[in-house]
């Protein structure tokens, strides 16, 4: 079941006059400039027990992405490949709108347009990680948790869950007739990633189009829409949200900023990534 | 990732494995008033895909505390009926089921004036009763459909389809083997005389170029469904008329 929301984050009615007559300017209520997403800081490796992880800062909004390795059985239709899923928590500490419980209707989309544009891209090469082919495979968990709501949580996952996985090495093992001994002091390889891909979240506000919104600026979004892209540059993923309608040239004119914007997020990830180690926890 | 043995979608002679053109939907078939008990309902399919609409409301909420007081609260369900699949589908609400039923209210949200409502909710429930690709996008016409013939003041109806990528071509509809072995499934749907776009996905992935080609093909096909859906409640509402 979904609800039209009743429960509404509340902004200010003065704030929300704010936002609305400041973008007539071209301006933001945080100094920003339309198409300008918030900074990103991302620290790699930020937990130990995770194969791969990350912490990442969009603006305020604060995500850790913690991917999890575990030997399993693959699908019964799928007998060679390995097992990629993404789950999203957004646990109570969060936000002041987070309920304890099981994920809700966002947490339950977020999670679900993440796998979508990692799997219609085949960006995790599956294939390579069978172990004993129809029986043993590596699962790869990957888990979002939200642990502080600014807006845009899309992005700062997409980018954490990139981040993550592509500093997830897989753990030492070895095959002992039908079973496999994990030895997670040991590692075995970085897991096999072929394609990447960033989420870039458009709010319309008026007639204006704002990138990475924050949560403000995402309340009184008339709509919304998410475009994945990937590194070169192609479309591998959309949502539309939020109760509003948007005429088709606005949604090409927003497929167009997503285009301009993902590779600022790109060149944090490789920032980051390519500077492992050197970022403290 | 699509697996298996993946069949010739676009025959030699560009047609698809079911004879249809490119942008040829499948055959569509749409009833309105369907059942006694619902203040509206619709009954829509496209090709083998039928689904099945019904409106309560606006009433009083079930739960008193879920009310807005400047307008009705929209409730929606999608969900599938355990033998619409081709393995019995478990009839426990999936992950998908929910997402789906927000995108379907989401769509749904902008057209219904909700305003005119206070304080009430409308329920609105869509079965799946055989899926053949494109459920969602079925459901929302349906949708649209029941609200109109439960009486519901609306700006505009709202039309679905899916607008899919196979053997490399653009291709409006797309049933359940080409969502399978396709390249992309890009479910859309319409307020078409309002011009706005309410519902809007992507499983897979396409150029730029194929986007903007998509959204047009989406919004060809829509306008026709949407006087499809108009024509069947006047036929309904003009037969009520005469009698």
């Amino acid at each position: 079941m979904s609800f039209t929301p009743f429960r509404i984050p509340i902004v200010p009615q003065l704030k929300k006059n704010m936002i609305l007559s400041l973008i007539e300017k071209g301006l933001r209520i945080d100094g920003r400039r339309p198409e300008e997403p918030r900074p990103v800081k991302i620290v790699t490796h930020y937990l130990d027990k995770a194969e791969g992880s990350a912490y990442v800062e969009l603006g305020k909004t604060k995500v850790i992405a913690g991917v999890k390795l575990e030997v399993g059985e693959p699908f019964r239709d799928m007998p060679d490949l390995g097992v990629f899923t993404v789950h999203a928590e957004f646990v109570p500490l969060a936000s002041p709108s987070f309920e304890p419980g099981p994920p809700d209707e966002n947490a339950i989309e977020l999670s679900r347009v993440i796998d979508r544009s990692y799997r219609e891209l085949g960006a995790v090469e599956l294939e390579k990680l069978s172990i004993i082919p129809g029986k043993k495979v590596w699962i790869v968990w990957v888990d979002l948790y939200i642990i502080d709501h600014d807006g845009n949580l899309l992005d700062a996952s997409m980018i954490a869950s990139l981040a993550a996985l592509k500093t997830t090495r897989i753990p030492g093992f070895k095959v002992e007739g039908d079973n496999v001994v994990v030895d997670k002091e040991a590692t075995s390889g970085t897991l096999p990633l072929k394609e990447e891909a960033v989420y870039v979240h458009i709010a319309k506000i008026g007639d204006h189009l704002i990138v990475d919104p924050s949560l403000d600026e995402e309340v009184v979004a008339d709509s919304r829409i998410a475009f994945a892209v990937s590194r070169d540059g192609r479309i591998a993923g959309i949502q539309k949200m939020g109760q509003g309608g948007m005429t088709i040239d606005e949604i090409n004119n927003a497929m167009e900023l997503a285009l301009s914007v993902a590779p600022k997020y790109f060149n944090a990830v490789d920032a980051a990534v390519n500077n492992e180690g050197n970022e403290g926890r | 990732m699509k697996y298996g043995e993946k069949p010739q979608l676009i025959k030699e002679d560009g047609t698809r494995l079911d004879g249809r053109r490119p942008e040829e939907p499948r055959p569509i078939h749409m009833e309105v008033g369907v059942l006694e008990n619902a203040d509206g309902s619709a009954l829509v399919s496209f090709g083998k895909t039928r689904v099945l609409a019904a409106v309560y409301g606006p009433r009083e909420p079930i739960q008193k505390y879920m009310v807005l007081p400047d307008r009705a609260i929209l409730r929606v369900r999608y969900h599938m009926a355990p033998f619409s699949t081709g393995e019995r589908k478990s009839p426990a609400p999936s992950r998908r089921e929910i997402e789906l039923s927000k995108v379907i209210r989401e769509a749904l949200e902008p057209v219904v004036m909700t305003e005119l409502y206070p304080r009430t909710m409308i329920d609105l429930f869509i079965e799946v009763l055989q899926a053949d690709g494109g459920t969602r996008t079925t459901g929302v016409t349906a949708a649209s459909l029941a609200l109109a013939d439960a009486g519901i003041a609306m700006r505009d109806l709202v039309s679905g389809v899916a607008i899919g990528k196979v053997n490399g071509k653009l291709v409006v509809d797309i049933d359940e083997v080409e969502d399978m072995y396709g390249e992309a499934d890009m479910p859309v749907a319409m307020a078409t005389r309002l011009g706005k776009v309410v519902l809007l996905q992507l499983n897979g992935v396409l150029s730029k170029e194929e986007f903007v080609k998509a959204m047009d093909m989406a919004r060809k096909t829509l306008e026709a469904i949407s006087e499809m859906q108009r024509k069947t409640l006047l036929e309904k509402y003009s037969k009520v008329l005469q009698s």
